[in-house]
């Protein structure tokens, strides 16, 4: 059984993405107890996904090992990973959560020799990457996966490969027959940091994406250019392995309109901003990226990055909501059509390969979340005192990029606390 | 410090460690060099019976330092969670045999390269003490804000509620700044579809009958020394009156400035029908809900433009170059004020891209649509003030037309300035320059290196790291609100309460002595020994965090609070003086000595690799994980940042016969990913001098090399370890072999 002391002066955040971490650290480091739960069996979330951030085409990782370090030092965070959230009741100062753990089938043994994986052959698609391939039924998320243990995938149960897996265990971390669980935990506050997730494209039927293959997300571009990702950080297009010299990237797809998320996502501008530089990493002069948009949003001093971005001149910005993406089925390029609204003119532009860039909605909507909670009408959580002790953090807030994400992530950390040190003061 | 340290050495064999090394042999290393006092084995060390073997030798009291030869540092940290005890761990599963092949060639470098781990263990154990706090300072739950502006005041009431005390200074007669000016602001709650109300007042009564909060109106910060835990604070009223308070933390919330719209010459500012936003601002509120009447003849205004980026977003002398990010949210809000009292005014919002982010933004910007403000996408290059009202020229970007029209009143949407005082990195005005102005120190800060917080770009003080927006050059001091970065009022009471939190946070820490962020929860802190001191001044200049002041003498001072502990004191000092409990000169130089040379003709290079333990290190543990093999030559060593490399470790590692050396650290200058800010950069500065020494010791340059690498070069590292034994093929052994 999985031992969890909680108390009403406990701190608990629900999501250890970099929002989720975030607020759990600055917390713990105040000296508070925290518990920090992850649906997903690694600490990482969205971030751990991404390529490069803007606007320093840094890498997310290095964060994240500073963050990991952080948590690794902390006795007092802890760290529950395949939790989700299932019921809360009570008040502020005084919740009960009730919680749901799927097994892991791998306990604390792990030494993650990956003697397991070695052994299994079944495959599964690869969540991590966006299902651009495929990973073997028992895996390590990722190469810097924390907590840093190996995972069997549940439809492996019950298979030879399940048997090969824990027989190939030399420090007996296999174990088959675990369970679900369903643990109940006292806290006083709740962060509610479950982060976003991209707007399902095939939605967004006059682009194709579930129609063609070149057309793809900004997400999975991401994972593309990882060296380590399903394409080992080349930059090609799926139909053909052709390398993607000429990249359209379609603003606001999914966002800012009636039929999909009315809401701006704030972070796609300088997402494709950012990705016109990975044609240009890839292919230098040869490379070219068309940004096709209604606003460039590249707010306060990201403006930087936009001007930098707009002297390249292989980067060109056309000002149109992009109408519609057909296919010329000879060589396969996406053709964008519509109307340039900067002197109306009308276009019809081959493409080597079209990215969308997906707009952001919470990875729970709030309006049906198992917890009672004054949310907008995007799914969002607001701000508002009648949420007692719960508050929203990063993304599931709001539309946000990383930085304005930690920023709220470590705000929602100080009401958290002033909840417990209220609780503190009155059983003094 | 005559502590008695007794070494146990636990050797895993577990992970294939046992198949691919000769553990017995190990221990003998262990024992023979190493100078443990015990040893053992375990096929599973990590397991609980394996931690339980190693405790339970602790609660004898037998070994006071433990090596542990298995797995890298970043893994099985929860088994490994040994309390009062000097631990180091050898990497001998991810440094060793997860980076060379399974082969019976292979076999002797490998144990070669486990053995030689097991001696450096060892040889750093002898040279690491248990850290302890200096205890400066104690626990001071008063928390000093600067700046009564809404980002000030929300930092004041968070603080309070989470029960601190809070002495608020402002240097106006009334709380409010900026935003008591507005005569209402945008929606941050659902709907987003009017103003709201500004906010002032209901955060003003709160603060009044707070009394955790003491207000300091009329009143300036002119002194502020000490560190986090202890920072003594002179406030100081118009009139001269001074008290000295002391505070455990700071949150620095100066505000902004507007820009000076008399500098936009084509815009006829001097115009009374030509506004900046905080003009319309007034106008409205002298309005209050009836019709806005332009200044130069009051008749009500039946036709307004709002001029988005006025003098922003442009290269123009003079202009900013960046974005004030809340101005395209403020024109619509003010175009709502004239719809609101009367919604025939003709408004129109001139932009070239419509910025209203995020879940509100849109709708709010829908709302504005929806009351009838008409939104065009244009350039105005001109505005003259004509005689019905003010002429405006401007270039239609969708009908590609240049237009000319009239309005009422025209409002610059103009950019914010950072009142962030002092720029301490400016450089001195040359001789005959001509001072205009200078700044009015917030701080007044009793450091070395300067009277304020450090600027970034555009003299906004905000962090340089995107997941760490509170990542601050001076510990225990945090800016909030649009002095970091610009920001609406929404961001900014959010970024009060995160600044808040970090304040409060350094509070906690400090008076335990922890360490602030990146290293946070450190105890070990930096001391000198005063009589190798030559008061040469380079650990106080190099601080990358002002922590270091001089005494009268030009003795260092270190500060435990404001030190972050990355040891870059330690790099700079020729004298070798300064030192951390578990982190000196000593615990990496016995290191690189412990290392068994092959003499010249074994053809047995040595290569030496300190590398950075935030990125570089990491970043060679996944080459193992993905089993990306690199030369049995080299030693690895993890250096707390690349600043903390003192050149005598190259020195001595060239002396006792290294072929090869090898600085890994992360990318410096502007866009730097290093987190202690400079460390990289100041390695670099030092390493390129260090040709010097290679050439006095007739030694090839190519033997030493200072690399940026990212967490991300999982299969660029190997290549550069690689490189160099291949070089060092090339170019011969060195002749320094013993």
């Amino acid at each position: 059984m999985t031992d969890v002391v909680a108390t009403n002066q406990t701190i608990l955040v629900v999501g250890g993405g970099i929002s989720g971490m975030t607020a759990a650290l600055e917390a713990a480091e105040c000296g508070k107890d925290v518990i920090l739960l992850e649906k997903n069996p690694s600490l990482g979330g969205r971030v751990s996904q991404l390529y490069k951030y803007f606007p320093k085409l840094c890498f997310p990782t290095c964060g994240m090992e500073i963050n990991l370090r952080r948590i690794k030092a902390r006795n007092n965070l802890r760290v529950m990973t395949l939790a989700e959230v299932t019921k809360v009741s009570g008040d502020k100062g005084n919740y009960s959560v009730d919680v749901k753990i799927s097994p892991r089938y791998v306990n604390e043994n792990c030494t993650a020799c990956g003697a397991c994986s070695d052994a299994v052959s079944a495959e599964f698609d690869n969540e991590h990457n966006y299902n651009l391939d495929k990973r073997k039924g028992a895996y390590l998320p990722f190469t810097m996966a924390f907590p840093q243990r190996y995972v069997i995938d549940p439809a492996m149960i019950g298979t030879d490969d399940a048997a090969k897996a824990k027989d190939a265990c030399p420090v007996g971390a296999i174990d088959l027959d675990m369970a679900e669980e369903n643990i109940q935990l006292n806290v006083g506050s709740v962060v509610w940091a479950t982060g976003w997730k991209p707007y399902d494209a095939a939605k967004i039927q006059p682009y194709g994406y579930d129609r063609f293959d070149n057309v793809i997300t900004s997400v999975e571009l991401e994972r593309m250019m990882d060296p380590q990702g399903p394409t080992g950080g080349k930059l090609i297009r799926p139909s053909d392995g052709k390398e993607a010299k000429d990249v359209a990237f379609i603003q606001c797809a999914g966002s800012r309109d009636r039929n999909h998320l009315r809401h701006c996502s704030r972070i796609c501008c300088m997402a494709s901003l950012k990705q016109s530089t990975y044609t240009r990493e890839k292919f230098g002069d040869e490379g070219k990226s068309t940004i096709y948009y209604i606003d460039i949003r590249a707010i306060d001093r990201f403006e930087d990055f936009y001007q930098k971005v707009k002297s390249d001149s292989t980067v060109n910005f056309i000002k149109s909501k992009v109408a519609s993406v057909v296919e010329d089925k000879d060589t396969g390029n996406p053709i964008l059509k519509g109307v340039d609204t900067e002197g109306y003119k009308r276009y019809a532009n081959p493409h080597d390969l079209v990215v969308l860039a997906v707009g952001m909605e919470p990875s729970v909507n709030f309006n049906d979340a198992p917890v009672d909670i004054v949310s907008n009408e995007f799914g969002f959580i607001e701000a508002n005192p009648e949420n007692g002790g719960l508050f929203g953090a990063g993304c599931a807030s709001d539309a946000l990029d990383v930085n304005r994400a930690v920023q709220s992530a470590t705000a929602s950390a100080l009401r958290a606390i002033q909840v417990v040190n209220q609780v503190a003061e009155a059983e003094d | 410090m005559a502590v008695q340290k007794d070494i146990g050495a636990y050797i895993c064999s577990g992970c294939g460690l046992g198949d691919r090394l000769d553990c017995d042999q190990l221990e003998k290393v262990a024992k023979s060099d190493g100078r443990a006092k015990l040893t053992r084995q375990h096929e599973f060390l990590c397991s609980k019976a394996g931690v339980e073997m190693i405790q339970a030798d602790i609660d004898a009291g037998d070994v006071s330092h433990i090596v542990l030869g298995a797995c890298s540092r970043r893994a099985k940290t929860d088994a490994f969670n040994f309390e009062n005890v000097v631990m180091t761990r050898t990497n001998l599963r991810e440094g060793v045999i997860w980076v060379r092949p399974d082969t019976d060639e292979a076999r002797e470098s490998t144990q070669e390269m486990a053995d030689d781990y097991i001696r450096m263990g060892c040889a750093e154990v002898k040279y690491q003490d248990l850290p302890a706090p200096s205890q400066e300072q104690g626990l001071n739950r008063n928390m000093l804000v600067v700046g009564g502006g809404i980002t000030g005041m929300t930092s004041a009431i968070e603080a309070a509620k989470a029960g601190y005390n809070v002495g608020l200074v402002e240097k106006a007669g009334h709380l409010g700044g900026t935003a008591a000016a507005l005569y209402k602001r945008v929606p941050e709650r659902a709907p987003y579809s009017l103003p709201v109300d500004n906010g002032v007042d209901s955060l003003a009564t709160q603060i009044q009958g707070n009394p955790r909060i003491t207000v300091y109106l009329n009143s300036t910060v002119t002194k502020t020394s000490g560190a986090p835990g202890r920072f003594s604070v002179d406030i100081s009223t118009e009139s001269g009156d001074t008290t000295t308070e002391n505070f455990g933390a700071i949150v620095q919330s100066s505000g902004f400035e507007p820009y000076d719209m008399s500098q936009l010459t084509e815009f006829s500012p001097e115009s009374p029908d030509v506004v900046d936003q905080l003009g319309l601002e007034a106008l409205a509120k002298e309005a209050n809900g009836g019709a806005i009447k332009r200044p130069s003849d009051a008749k009500a205004v039946e036709s307004v433009l709002f001029v988005q980026c006025a003098g922003q977003r442009s290269e123009k002398e003079g202009h900013l170059s960046y974005c004030s990010g809340h101005c395209c949210a403020t024109s619509i809000k003010q175009a709502m004020y004239f719809k609101q009292a009367n919604p025939d005014t003709d408004t129109v919002v001139m932009y070239t891209d419509l910025r209203t982010p995020g879940a509100g933004g849109e709708d709010f910007y829908r709302s504005a649509q929806k009351q009838g403000v008409i939104f065009t996408k244009g350039e105005v290059s001109e505005v003259t003030p004509g005689d019905t009202g003010p002429l405006v020229k401007f270039n239609d970007l969708i009908l590609d037309e240049n237009v000319e029209q009239n309005f009422d009143l025209v409002v610059l949407a103009t950019g914010m300035l950072p009142n962030s005082g002092v720029n301490i990195d400016a450089p001195a005005p040359a001789e005959g320059e001509e001072v205009t102005e200078t700044p009015v120190s917030i701080l007044n800060l009793d450091y070395r290196q300067g009277k304020d917080i450090p600027q970034l770009v555009h003299g906004f003080t905000d962090s340089h790291f995107i997941c760490f927006p509170y990542e601050t050059r001076r510990t225990g001091i945090y800016t909030a609100g649009p002095v970091r970065r610009p920001m609406d009022i929404k961001q900014a009471m959010d970024d009060a309460t995160g600044a808040a939190m970090k304040a409060i946070q350094a509070i906690e820490n400090s008076s335990k002595g922890l360490a602030a962020h990146p290293r946070s929860g450190d105890l070990s802190f930096p001391s000198f020994r005063k009589e190798g001191c030559t008061q040469c001044k380079r650990c106080t200049v190099e601080c990358p965090f002002g922590a270091i002041n001089e005494d009268e003498r030009g003795f260092p001072q270190y500060n435990e609070g404001r030190c972050r502990r990355c040891g870059t004191c330690m790099g700079a000092c020729p004298v070798r003086v300064i030192s951390f409990a578990n982190y000196s000169v000593d615990s990496v130089g016995q290191q690189i000595k412990a290392v068994d040379m092959p003499d010249e003709f074994e053809e047995k290079p040595r290569l030496l690799a300190l590398a950075c333990e935030n990125d570089a290190y990491p970043a060679m543990d996944m080459a193992a994980m993905n089993k990306v093999e690199y030369s049995a030559y080299v030693r690895a060593i993890p250096v707390r940042c690349l600043g903390s490399v003192n050149t005598i470790w190259i020195t001595d590692a060239l002396n006792s016969g290294y072929d090869g050396i090898m600085l890994l650290g992360c990318q410096k200058g502007e866009n730097y990913q290093c987190h202690f800010v400079k460390g990289s950069e100041i390695a670099h500065i030092r390493m390129s001098k260090i040709d010097d020494t290679l050439s006095q010791l007739q030694l090839e340059k190519e033997r030493v090399g200072t690399h940026e690498v990212a967490i991300t070069d999982v299969e660029r590292i190997p290549q550069i370890i690689n490189e160099m034994a291949e070089t060092v093929q090339k170019i011969g052994m060195s002749p320094f072999k013993f």
